[in-house]
Formats: structure tokens, C-alpha cells, sequence
């Protein structure tokens, strides 16, 4: 829709650089489907009056679609982002945020993945008390550092869509170093994440499967021949591939034989068939019956239609909304994209473009990952990686170009009282989901991080608006649409405080769902 | 929702479309509040359940000291009578349940030995499923306090209850369902076992009962007013974030009574308090005073879940069972410091609860059971750890408790392939329960045809 007409009292002229940010021009959100027009001056024609062009609601749409892709499908979007990407369209801007990973000259990788020293030997541990205390601090050590990395990552990455692709595959094929222990095993495992997740499947179930942090999560040691352990047999029908409902009992136990004799190496970092622990016996799953191998069954379970289903559904409910794997309103074209290579990425392309995902808004409360790396971006913060020391997280505001920083002690300690640290899943079903983030605990942990990341930011472009406009200021610095009545009147206490501004911001149900 | 173990997947959020059923569950504060008041509870005892995820080791916790056996089996990670707290008949109690032998010595602390069920399943899930559903041999899609749920709200006195009654938007004056609220699951989701087939138990968060303070705390009231326009879920974040300063305003006077039950942020953020980047924020409703603080911390996670129990009872609040947990339990190598940290939490936090209700008109009513979804493997493996076993103790604790060993101690030598033989089926204890602490027929839980003998603790 266009047209063309003219307004009186305005006193500006030229086009509007991209569109008014909607709180601007109304109190309260917009009613679904309803955004604020474009209008492009075309006259001045004096005495107050202008001739516009009115562009329809199209780029403001545009703007605020992807927004919100960029929110659900990375790490946010900053305004600078949303004007270079708007005037392509949406579907452009999808193909540019998942296409970020493979463009030339992105420069180097601002954060290389850490390298760990090894671990001393369990036999040692076990008869050295001062090996056992190395062995206890290194892991502690290298846990953090290992999780520290993940989330300087996500804050720096050109390529947010494969650090939050990476991010739903570690809840899909949820592994706990709680468990593991072995922070390079941990790091392998995310780097095949990193590295497969949008490729095939099949081929990324079976490099989990094989991988040492999977085996040793799934107790794969416990899994022999004559004593079969189902726990990874099981798993992977119920929460990798299959989902509830399309296997039996029966079947699991059977591919837990295929699986005996799977397991770590004694390097700790490789995959090793011990073959006289596997039974090399005739089974049969999901109707197949021969002398079926690990390799075997997975293939034969990725395969299945039923695991289609499930995985697509599972991409639309981490990414767009929760949905059970029948219900899922993208499955026509996420399926037909995942098709008979089980294209994951391709199928995650069809679910961002579908209408369905679009539909989706207000639907996902920010996972505290995301909420925090979202505002750490939005923000400009770094996180200053902090080996035990406290005293810069009063200088972190200082430091940075443009921006300031946050201590990793900090930022961690906030993820952990949020009840979300990476590569500590709370099971091998993942994170739960939206209500179950909204707790009293919460909110005062959230207070704090709020308060501390906006204290540390540098919010020139917040202070250079009179004070009137700086709640839609806010608006535009965070890529949201605008405030609610309810939230413009709690800012108005803020007196135009930048900070304290931003703070309620970043704590509004307009910026905790997404 | 046709199957059990979806259910119990709930709480991690991989079923995607029952999310709606997890929301239904949360009930604020206010709703919590607002049934105390309407229908207090009145008469009856109360039940709390404390779950201990991983696999707690029973043999190290409940210790034969005495029986060579287990100093064979066990080598370096077996206790000497010596350093365990001796109790009777040859056993020991761990080093670290200081509290607990306390509670031994007054006979308020009962402890069943061999507890288990036929044909013992060493995965985490399914064990934990089948302690959860009190059904061994075959898949339920119900928790047994869940059932127990339903049971109560067939009840004329609760009304009809719908799934998801509770579920009252933000802003809305309706209460929860007091049949909801007969069952509280503390933490954000709920832990399977209070999930029943036409009704769930209400969950209520844990955390410091402080606000913040100060400008931002005048602020963050009005921006967490209910507003209109706010989809569900923006209106759930309105409703969580007013929760805390109705927690602070009503629950924390409360508990604020006495000084040892001044909630410090335990297991929230760095805990230590010295995080620079908070000052702007620091500003609190109430400040605990140091010592509060440590005896706090030290109860940890399951003591802060504890205190929104405690604080419920003698709020009033009518509900008769609830759940609340502490994981880590699952000990394969270097168990000892592990399990001790742990238990130690487990002793502290169980303590202070006792000490916070013990006071309370409802106090007395309250019976609290501790159990695991195994015990560990007789023989230590070669990491200084345990692999997962069968049978182990359960402890239950209260004023009318029949404090003492209950039920026969397995053989150590008589082994089942490495593991203990249970000797009482655990849903005799699930009956003496249901029958001493909640009145209900244990049929009606467990299966009309049921006949698992009583036990003598209650």
C-alpha cells in the first residue's frame, strides 16, 4: 500500500531516516497486524505544510520483523544493523543473518576457542591426594574458562546465528560437565555443534553419538554385552530423535545392544569400539532386524518420518513457540526443506521465512543466555575475562571503545543465579522453557544484572535526547517497538536518568518476551 | 498426553506443547496468600517430600561400620566407626548429619532400611520414574502425590477443580484453585511426582524474600503493574516480578520473626556479596544479619525451598504435601567430598527446617520423607566413586515420628550381581504415609488391589 498526500504542522523536512520508532507516535503497543506507516517528504510547501509520501506500513514491518528475527535467530539486532538490512526485505535479512558464517573477509574469529591442559590420570588420582587436589581444581578451572569463552562468544560473534543455533543444539543433545568433567570433551562436543548444525541430521547424530562428553554423560562404559545400559539407547529415540510414541520398549533395548562396546578412549578424548564388549548378536529395531551396528541404528532412526516431525518441532518450539511435534504450524515447509538429506538448516530457513514464525511474537520468554548476551551486545559491553580478580568491575566502565565492559565473574554469577549456566543443562532434557524463567528469585537477580549493565554502558546516545524522548530512545537503542502505557509511566520516575532508564528497560515484559 | 515419561519431561521443557500445563501450575504469592486466608489449613497432617537427585549413596550415609563387609567393599571410601556418628545396632550415621543424629537421639528421626523394588532399574530416569509414579511394572502417567491430587479433587470440600485452575492471569483477583493448592511443588517447574491426571500440583518459587529498594524499586512496583495490553506471558513477567515485593511484604515479616529464618540470597549470584557491579541495586527491603546469613548458605538450595515451606505452614496456607529436591547425588568418582558437601547441606537444611515449625501450632503436624531413586553399588569403582545400585534407607523425620531403625538392613554378602536385595517394597512406605499423614486409603494411590505391609514409623 502507498499513496500520497499531505499534512499540515509538521515542521520537518526530508525523509525520515528510517521510520518513526512507533512508541513515538502512539502510547501504547501496536494491535497485531497494525504498524506505524513511512511517510517520505516530498515538498516543502511552506506555511507549515508538507507534501509526504506515505509508504504503507511495509518498512516499518519490515524493521520490526527483523527485529525480531534477529532477536530469535541471534543475538539481537542494533539499530545501525536493522537500517543496512531493512531496505533488502525480510527474506534478505534472513538469508544474511544465516548466511554470516560463510561470507568472505569476516575478519578474524574474535573469540578462538580456548585450549585446555590435560588432565591428570584418573590412576593417578586415585592413590595421589595432590593429584586428586589438581584434578579437582583444574576441572574447576577449566569449567569456567570453558564457559566464560562460550559467552564472550556469543557477546562478540559476527555470527550470531551459529552461536544460537550451536546454543539449541546443546539443549537439544543436553550433556553436563557437571557430569563430564572434561572441559576439552565439553568443548569437542560444542564445536561439533558449531560445526554440523545445520548440516545433515543423521550425520550430526552420529558424531554425538560418538563423541566422548555423549558417551560419558550416557554412561556408555556401563554398556556391555552381557549387561546392556539403555540409557543412550533410550535418549536418543526419546529426546534426540524420535520422541514418545514412535518406539517401543522393545525397541530400545534392542539398540541398546547395538550400542555395547561404544566408548571413550583411554586418551579421554576419542571414540573406541571395544569389540569384545559388543554383541554382534541379531537384533531388530523399528521392524529392522540383523546384525545391526551403533551406526546402524542411528540411521535408522533419523530416518524415520516420526523424527522429522520431531525435530522440526522442536527447532519451532525453541526458536518460534511451543508447539507438540503434530502441531507444529511451519512442519509443510520445514519439512519439505528438511526433506530425504535431513537438511536441519535448510529447515530452520523455511520455519524463519514461514509465516507461522512471524505469527509467533510474544510467545518465548528470553532464556537467560540470551537475555544476557542480547543485552551485552545491545549495550556494547564486553566481558572482561577475569582470572579471580574483583577489582575491575568498578573500572570496567571505563574500559572499551565506545563502550564499556563487564567483568566474566559478574556475568557468570548472573547466568548461574538465573538458573542457566552453558554446558550445565540441568538433565539430558535440556532447559525448561518461558513461566518456568519468571520467578521472585529471578527477578532479583535480573534487577542486579540490569542495573549493573546499564551503569557500565556508555549511553551518550540516550543522554544526547531531551529528556522527553529518551524512553523512545531506549526503544530504538534495544530494537523494541515501543513501551506500554504502564511501562512509559514507571520510565517517567526515572527522570530522564539514562541508566536508570535503560535498567527498566532491559527488566520490562517488553524486552523479557520476545 | 498419553504417555508417562513425557510428563516427567515437563519440568525440562522438551515436550513443547504442554507448556501451557507447566504455566497452569505456577500460583503466585499472592494467590498462596489470598487461599490462607479464604481456607486455612485446618487439621490434618502435612507431608513434605525431599527428593535427592543423582542416586544418593545409602551405605555412606546410613553406614554398617561394623560389618567387615562394607570396609572390604569400600576400601578408602568407607567411614571408620570412629569418625561416623554412631547410632545402633552397629550403624553409623554420616559424619556430616550432625543434626540428624540430634534428631536420632530424641527419636524424631526414623530411618528404613533396604528400601527398594522389585527388578531395580539403574537408569536415572526410569528409577526416578518409578519412585515418582510408585509403579514398577509398567509406565504411569502419574506421580503418586499427583493421584493423590486427583483423588482429593473428586472431594466435594475442594470443589471442582479443572487442570490449570490456578492459572489466573496477572491482575486477577481469582485465587488459585484451593484443590491446586493441596500440593506445592517449590522451584520454578514441577517435579513429576505431583503431576496427576486431571490436576497438578502449584509450583511457587524459591529466593531471598528481599525487594529491591530504593528508586529502582519504587520503579520496577509500577512497571510491574498488570497492564491490558500484555500478552500471557508479558503479564507472567508482570506478575513474577510484583511477586517479589508481595513476598517481601507479607512472607517476609514472617520469617523475619525469627532471626535465624532471615533468608539470605543463598545460591543466588555469587553469594558472597562482594560483587562490585551490584551497588547500584544493593539497596534491600530487609538486610539478614550476618549470622542468619552463613546457617543460610550452608543450607543451601533445598534449605531456601525449605524456608517457603516452612514459611507456608505457618502462614497457614492448606496444603497438605510438598515437594521439594536436591540433586547432585550421582557420585561416580571421588564420592567422598562430594556426598559429604552435599549431605551436609541436606542435614543443615533439614535442621532448620525442623527448628522453624517446630514452634508452630502446624508444626507438629509435619512429617518429611527423604528419599533417592537409588542407592549406589556395594563396591567401590575404581575412580573413588560408585556406580548405580538398588536399595537404600529412607529417613523420615517429625514430631510423630517413631524415631529408630525400621525395616531389616540387606545383607552385604547376599548379593544381587554387586547390588543390595531391597527388603521393604518402597510403596509400603508410600501407604503408611498416605494412611498416617494424609488420611487417605492408600488404595486409592496405589491400586485397590495393594497390600504392601504398614510401617511402624508413624
Amino acid at each position: 500500500m502507498a499513496g500520497v498526500g499531505w499534512m499540515a504542522g509538521v515542521d520537518a523536512v526530508g525523509r525520515f531516516p528510517t521510520c518513526p520508532v512507533w512508541g513515538a507516535m502512539r502510547s501504547s503497543p501496536t494491535p497485531a497486524g497494525y504498524r506505524p506507516d513511512c511517510l517520505t517528504v516530498l515538498e516543502h510547501g511552506g506555511h507549515g505544510t508538507l507534501t509526504v509520501r506515505w509508504d504503507g506500513p511495509s518498512m516499518a514491518t519490515a524493521r520490526s520483523d527483523i527485529a525480531f528475527l534477529y532477536r530469535r535467530a541471534g543475538f539481537g539486532a542494533s539499530p545501525a544493523q536493522l537500517d543496512a538490512v531493512v531496505a533488502g526485505g525480510y527474506d534478505a535479512a534472513v538469508d544474511a543473518l544465516l548466511g554470516a558464517g560463510t561470507r568472505a573477509g569476516a575478519g578474524p574469529d574474535p573469540e578462538p576457542p580456548p585450549t585446555f591442559a590435560p588432565l591428570p590420570k584418573l590412576a593417578d588420582v586415585r592413590t595421589d591426594p595432590q593429584a586428586r587436589s589438581t584434578y579437582a581444581q583444574m576441572v574447576r578451572e577449566q569449567g569456567t574458562e570453558l564457559t566464560g569463552w562460550w559467552v564472550r562468544r556469543m557477546v562478540a560473534t559476527a555470527d550470531p546465528f551459529t552461536e544460537k543455533l550451536t546454543f539449541f543444539w546443546h539443549g537439544h543433545f543436553a550433556t553436563s560437565i557437571t557430569k563430564v568433567r572434561v572441559a576439552a570433551a565439553m568443548l569437542a562436543q560444542n564445536e561439533i555443534f558449531r560445526r554440523s548444525g545445520t548440516g545433515p541430521f543423521d550425520a550430526l547424530t552420529l558424531a554425538v553419538a560418538r563423541d566422548p562428553a555423549m558417551l560419558a554423560w550416557l554412561d556408555a562404559g556401563q554398556n556391555r554385552k552381557e549387561h546392556p545400559n539403555e540409557n543412550f539407547s533410550r535418549e536418543l529415540m526419546e529426546l534426540f530423535t524420535l520422541g514418545i510414541g514412535n518406539y517401543t520398549e522393545i525397541d530400545v533395548r534392542e539398540a541398546a545392544r547395538a550400542f555395547t562396546g561404544w566408548r571413550v578412549d583411554a586418551s579421554r578424548t576419542g571414540f573406541q569400539l571395544a569389540a569384545k564388549q559388543h554383541d554382534d548378536g541379531t537384533k531388530t529395531v523399528l521392524a529392522k532386524t540383523g546384525n545391526l551396528g551403533g551406526e546402524d541404528v542411528i540411521a535408522l532412526v533419523t530416518h524415520q518420518p516420526a523424527s522429522a516431525r520431531w525435530v522440526c518441532s522442536r527447532l519451532f518450539s525453541r526458536l518460534a513457540a511451543p508447539v507438540a511435534p503434530d502441531a507444529n504450524p511451519a512442519a509443510d515447509a520445514m519439512l519439505a526443506a528438511y526433506g530425504s538429506t535431513l537438511d536441519a538448516g535448510a529447515a530452520v530457513r523455511a520455519m524463519l521465512r514461514s509465516p507461522a514464525f512471524l505469527a509467533s511474537r510474544g510467545k518465548l520468554v528470553a532464556q537467560p543466555v540470551e537475555y544476557v548476551v542480547t543485552t551485552l551486545r545491545a549495550l556494547g559491553l564486553r566481558v572482561t575475562p577475569t582470572a579471580g580478580g574483583s577489582a575491575d568491575a568498578s573500572t570496567g566502565a571505563a574500559a572499551g571503545a565506545g563502550g564499556g565492559a563487564l567483568p566474566q565473574r559478574a556475568v557468570l554469577a548472573a547466568l548461574a543465579g538465573l538458573g542457566q549456566v552453558p554446558f550445565q543443562p540441568p538433565s539430558v532434557g535440556g532447559w525448561p522453557e518461558n513461566a518456568a524463567w519468571l520467578t521472585t528469585a529471578s527477578t532479583q537477580v535480573r534487577t542486579k544484572f540490569a542495573t549493573a549493565a546499564a551503569a557500565a554502558a556508555n549511553l551518550a546516545a540516550i543522554a544526547d535526547e531531551p529528556a522527553a524522548g529518551r524512553p523512545d530512545a531506549v526503544a530504538h537503542l534495544l530494537s523494541l517497538d515501543g513501551w506500554t502505557s504502564r511501562t512509559r509511566e514507571a520510565m517517567s520516575g526515572a527522570g530522564g536518568n539514562p541508566a536508570r532508564l535503560v535498567a527498566l528497560a532491559l527488566l520490562s515484559p517488553e524486552y523479557l518476551t520476545v | 498426553m498419553p504417555f508417562d515419561r513425557r510428563r516427567f519431561l515437563i519440568a525440562s521443557g522438551v515436550t513443547g506443547g504442554l507448556a501451557a500445563a507447566t504455566t497452569a501450575g505456577v500460583v503466585s504469592y499472592r494467590e498462596l496468600h489470598h487461599s490462607a486466608a479464604q481456607e486455612p489449613l485446618a487439621g490434618g497432617g502435612v507431608l513434605v517430600v525431599v527428593t535427592l537427585y543423582g542416586g544418593n549413596d545409602g551405605l555412606n550415609m546410613v553406614i554398617p561400620v561394623e560389618d567387615p563387609a562394607y570396609r572390604a567393599a569400600r576400601g578408602e571410601l568407607a567411614y571408620s566407626a570412629e569418625q561416623a556418628l554412631p547410632l545402633t545396632d552397629g550403624f553409623a550415621l554420616h559424619p556430616a548429619m550432625t543434626g540428624l543424629r540430634k534428631l536420632w537421639d530424641d527419636h524424631r528421626l526414623a530411618i528404613i532400611r533396604g528400601v527398594g523394588y522389585p527388578k531395580p532399574d539403574h537408569s536415572h530416569f526410569r528409577s526416578m520414574a518409578i519412585w515418582q509414579t510408585a509403579s514398577p511394572e509398567t509406565a504411569s502417567t502419574t506421580g503418586w502425590l499427583g493421584r493423590w491430587l486427583d483423588a482429593q479433587a473428586k472431594t466435594p470440600a475442594g470443589g471442582s477443580s479443572a487442570p490449570g485452575a490456578s492459572s489466573a492471569p496477572a491482575g486477577s483477583s481469582s485465587p488459585g484453585s484451593a484443590a491446586a493448592l493441596r500440593v506445592v511443588s517449590v522451584g520454578p517447574t514441577l517435579a513429576p511426582l505431583v503431576v496427576g491426571a486431571t490436576t497438578a500440583a502449584a509450583a511457587v518459587p524459591t529466593g531471598p524474600f528481599t525487594a529491591p529498594g530504593g528508586a529502582i524499586g519504587q520503579e520496577l512496583r509500577q512497571l510491574y503493574r498488570p497492564d491490558p495490553v500484555d500478552g500471557p506471558l508479558a503479564a507472567r513477567v508482570a506478575s513474577s516480578g510484583a511477586d517479589l515485593f508481595t513476598v517481601a511484604g507479607t512472607l517476609g515479616p514472617v520469617l523475619a520473626g525469627q532471626a535465624d529464618q532471615d533468608t539470605g540470597p543463598a545460591g543466588q549470584l555469587d553469594g558472597g556479596g562482594g560483587d562490585a557491579t551490584a551497588a547500584p541495586a544493593a539497596g534491600t527491603a530487609t538486610s539478614p544479619p550476618a549470622s542468619a546469613t552463613v546457617a543460610a548458605a550452608k543450607a543451601g538450595e533445598l534449605g531456601a525451598q525449605l524456608d517457603v515451606v516452612a514459611a507456608c505452614i505457618r502462614a497457614g496456607v492448606p496444603t497438605r504435601a510438598y515437594s521439594v529436591n536436591l540433586g547432585g547425588f550421582d557420585t561416580h568418582i571421588m564420592e567422598k567430598a562430594t556426598q559429604a558437601k552435599l549431605l551436609g547441606e541436606l542435614d543443615a537444611a533439614l535442621t532448620r527446617f525442623q527448628a522453624a515449625i517446630v514452634g508452630d501450632p502446624h508444626g507438629t503436624a509435619v512429617t518429611t520423607v527423604v528419599y533417592s531413586e537409588f542407592g549406589r553399588r556395594v563396591a567401590a569403582n575404581a575412580n573413588d566413586g560408585t556406580d548405580h545400585g538398588t536399595a537404600a534407607p529412607v529417613l523420615v523425620l517429625g514430631t510423630n515420628v517413631r524415631g529408630g531403625f525400621h525395616g531389616d538392613a540387606p545383607s552385604l554378602t547376599n548379593l544381587d550381581d554387586g547390588d543390595l536385595r531391597f527388603t521393604t517394597d518402597f510403596r509400603s512406605v508410600y501407604a503408611t504415609l498416605l494412611e498416617r499423614v494424609l488420611g487417605t486409603e492408600a488404595g486409592v494411590v496405589l491400586g485397590s488391589q495393594e497390600h504392601f505391609p504398614r510401617l511402624a514409623f508413624l
